[in-house]
């Protein structure tokens, strides 16, 4: 499959007073055309870091990307200009936040924050006149399945619920046409039946319109629902990677198999043991594998070296001794 | 809107009578007769007990209070003790002079505030936003009686190049008194040696009162921008690839301002009272020196008078203030959830 975006040996740290916090260190994923791709991991493991690198929207001023490169339909972001990557953040790749309340200006109608898009997305001529974006951003909000969008169109954020505001935020990152989706937990803030809903529009709204997604999620069961394939990431490496049927057929990674553990069973009783501990350190960082100090398999040479990314069968990639 | 506009004049005109029973049971429950000091101690006391009389003293307070305020209706405030004129005609006088400083001064720390917040925010964590801290620290530290004294002190010997009492130099004839604000009167009469030597005298009073506002909106301003330049939606619409003068003016400005529009407005009306150390200092015949004047003297009459006025104009800055911030903030004007 070809490859839409390629993200090389990625590494982003942020600037603190006790130094750097070395979040994003060194992960490679890529997104074919077309496919469904899901980043999971638990919260603060750098997964929403790396997206906002994508599109460069990190701030500049306490952000060091010491290594790595995005390569975007053949060009790397991070060594582009500032027009080129407005051309990316305009016509192909659009992102949607996780926190749909603040990811919406308060003071203007929800409406005028669409058409700032669209009228930014140069992709129409001179003769698409105010009107005929007024119709598009309202085709576009009915299309998320709000049933009255003239008036959704003429809200604030205030006014708008949750699921709302989320829709809305939908409509903004696909009211045009788009070659690549970042969802970043959609529908985290919101009630499991919302979420659901959210979940079910997003995966139909991307196939119509043949686009390729990048699911974050901290939800395994999420990324099985949505997605072709799984980036499973812990503390800014990425742990194993594989296709969605072949990950939970045969999770390889102990901090995979945690993770499923996790999942509370409708069935069968009790809170599962889950995994013990907390997110490590970033600023100083073990020399070994980061999810050594709470792996139940650890080993001694763990805590000593960085564990390869290896293939464990064909396109199951796994970063652990144990498979080496 | 108009429905909001109509609330907040109502619930105005409620303040006002508030205030107006505050002072004057106020004003009538401090000790001393205000008869008896308007005659001196000499008087005898059947003129004492006369004056009593015309003021209606000698009845109950609610009667008293409703002579009194039936007089205010009428623009009528009573006579002063002090200068032997209706207070109506003193207010006259002497309101203009402050309210002509209030606005030079509000105008100066309105325009300097965004100036330097803007740069402070947009240079923020560098040696630019470094100096404007330290400035500003010291602008809202030291009272503006001091800054008064020290530009006093500069202009007026160091290096006299500026007026530093009264509004007009004695040399020119002020203009006719169309509004009593000498700058537009001189201006409207085409009087312009009159109109720039009114500014030059307006400048270190001005100044004096303008310095501690001035310096704490340039930081509630600094950190309000600062603080929205950190919210998800900015990033969301950097995302989009909006462009920078977009953001700024949309997504930045319009947010940020409404914290410090209400602020600008508490000042704006404040200056008004906190003028006085100021008028003092530079000779300002405004109203803040009068009604400092009328408390010392207990010149009944008078200090309502005074007390009223500023009332009624704190609430009107107000509601021009809340509506300012109304037009800013749909959370503000259609109700928030």
């Amino acid at each position: 499959m070809e490859r839409l975006l390629d993200i090389r040996n990625l590494k982003v740290w942020y600037s603190t007073y006790r130094g750097f916090a070395k979040v994003v260190d060194g992960i490679n994923m890529h997104v074919g055309k077309g496919e469904k791709v899901g980043l999971v991991g638990e919260s603060g493991c750098g997964k929403t870091t790396t997206m906002k690198s994508i599109l460069r929207v990190l701030d500049s001023r306490k952000v060091h990307i010491p290594e790595g490169e995005i390569i975007f339909k053949g060009s790397d972001i991070l060594r582009m200009n500032y027009n080129e990557i407005q051309q990316v953040r305009r016509r192909s790749i659009s992102m949607i936040s996780q926190e749909p309340s603040a990811a919406l200006n308060p003071v203007f109608t929800v409406g005028d924050q669409i058409m700032e898009v669209i009228r930014h997305s140069g992709q129409f001529d001179k003769n698409f006149s105010k009107k005929d974006m007024k119709s598009l951003a309202i085709k576009a909000i009915r299309d998320v399945l709000i049933s009255d969008p003239e008036r959704i169109f003429d809200s604030y954020p205030h006014q708008l619920s949750g699921g709302m505001k989320q829709r809305i935020c939908i409509v903004m990152a696909l009211v045009t046409p788009r070659e690549l989706l970042i969802a970043d937990e959609p529908g985290t803030a919101l009630d499991v039946t919302i979420q659901d809903q959210i979940h079910r529009l997003l995966r139909s709204l991307v196939e119509e319109k043949h686009m390729s997604l990048i699911m974050i999620t901290h939800s395994l069961g999420v990324a099985r629902e949505l997605v072709d394939r799984i980036y499973v990431m812990y503390a800014g490496n990425i742990v194993e990677a594989a296709k969605t049927k072949d990950l939970f057929k045969n999770p390889l990674h102990p901090y995979t198999r945690g993770l499923m553990d996790c999942v509370p069973r409708l069935s069968g009783g009790g809170v599962s043991e889950g995994i013990y501990g907390y997110i490590p350190d970033y600023i100083n960082p073990t020399p070994g594998c980061r999810f050594y100090p709470r792996c139940p398999d650890a080993k001694e040479v763990c805590s000593r070296q960085k564990p390869p990314a290896t293939v464990a069968t064909e396109n199951h990639l796994v970063a652990c001794f144990k498979y080496n | 809107m108009l429905l909001y506009i109509s609330k907040r004049l109502f619930q105005g005109v409620f303040v006002v009578v508030g205030i107006s029973i505050l002072i004057f049971i106020i004003s009538r429950v401090v000790p001393g007769d205000p008869a008896r000091m308007a005659l001196g101690p000499r008087a005898p006391q059947y003129a004492v007990d006369e004056l009593r009389r015309e003021m209606h003293l000698d009845k109950p307070l609610p009667v008293q209070y409703c002579y009194w305020f039936s007089g205010v209706i009428r623009g009528d405030f009573g006579k002063s003790i002090n200068t032997k004129r209706p207070v109506m005609a003193d207010v006259k006088e002497f309101l203009p002079a402050t309210i002509e400083l209030a606005l030079f001064s509000g105008f100066l720390f309105i325009f300097f505030s965004i100036i330097l917040g803007l740069l402070a925010a947009r240079y923020r964590d560098t040696w630019v936003d470094g100096i404007i801290r330290a400035l500003s620290y010291t602008g809202i530290a030291v009272p503006a009686f001091v800054v008064a004294v020290i530009l006093m002190l500069l202009f007026g010997y160091v290096w006299p190049i500026i007026p530093v009492l009264g509004r007009l130099s004695s040399d020119i004839t002020a203009p006719p008194v169309i509004t009593g604000l000498i700058t537009v009167d001189s201006l409207a009469t085409g009087n312009f040696t009159a109109f720039f030597d009114a500014l030059k005298h307006l400048l270190l009073p001005s100044l004096a009162l303008a310095v501690g506002p001035l310096f704490q909106e340039a930081r509630i301003l600094r950190s309000s921008l600062t603080d929205n330049m950190g919210k998800e939606y900015i990033s969301v619409a950097t995302g989009y690839g909006i462009s920078g003068s977009v953001i700024m003016r949309k997504y930045l400005l319009k947010p940020s301002f409404i914290p410090v529009v209400s602020v600008m407005g508490l000042d704006f009306a404040s200056l008004m009272g906190n003028a006085f150390l100021v008028e003092r200092i530079f000779n300002w015949p405004g109203i803040s020196r009068y009604g400092i004047n009328a408390m010392l003297n207990k010149d009944l009459n008078a200090i309502s008078a005074v007390i009223v006025i500023f009332g009624a104009i704190f609430i009107v800055v107000n509601i021009i203030v809340d509506l300012i911030v109304a037009s800013l903030d749909p959370r503000i004007r259609l109700g928030g959830k």
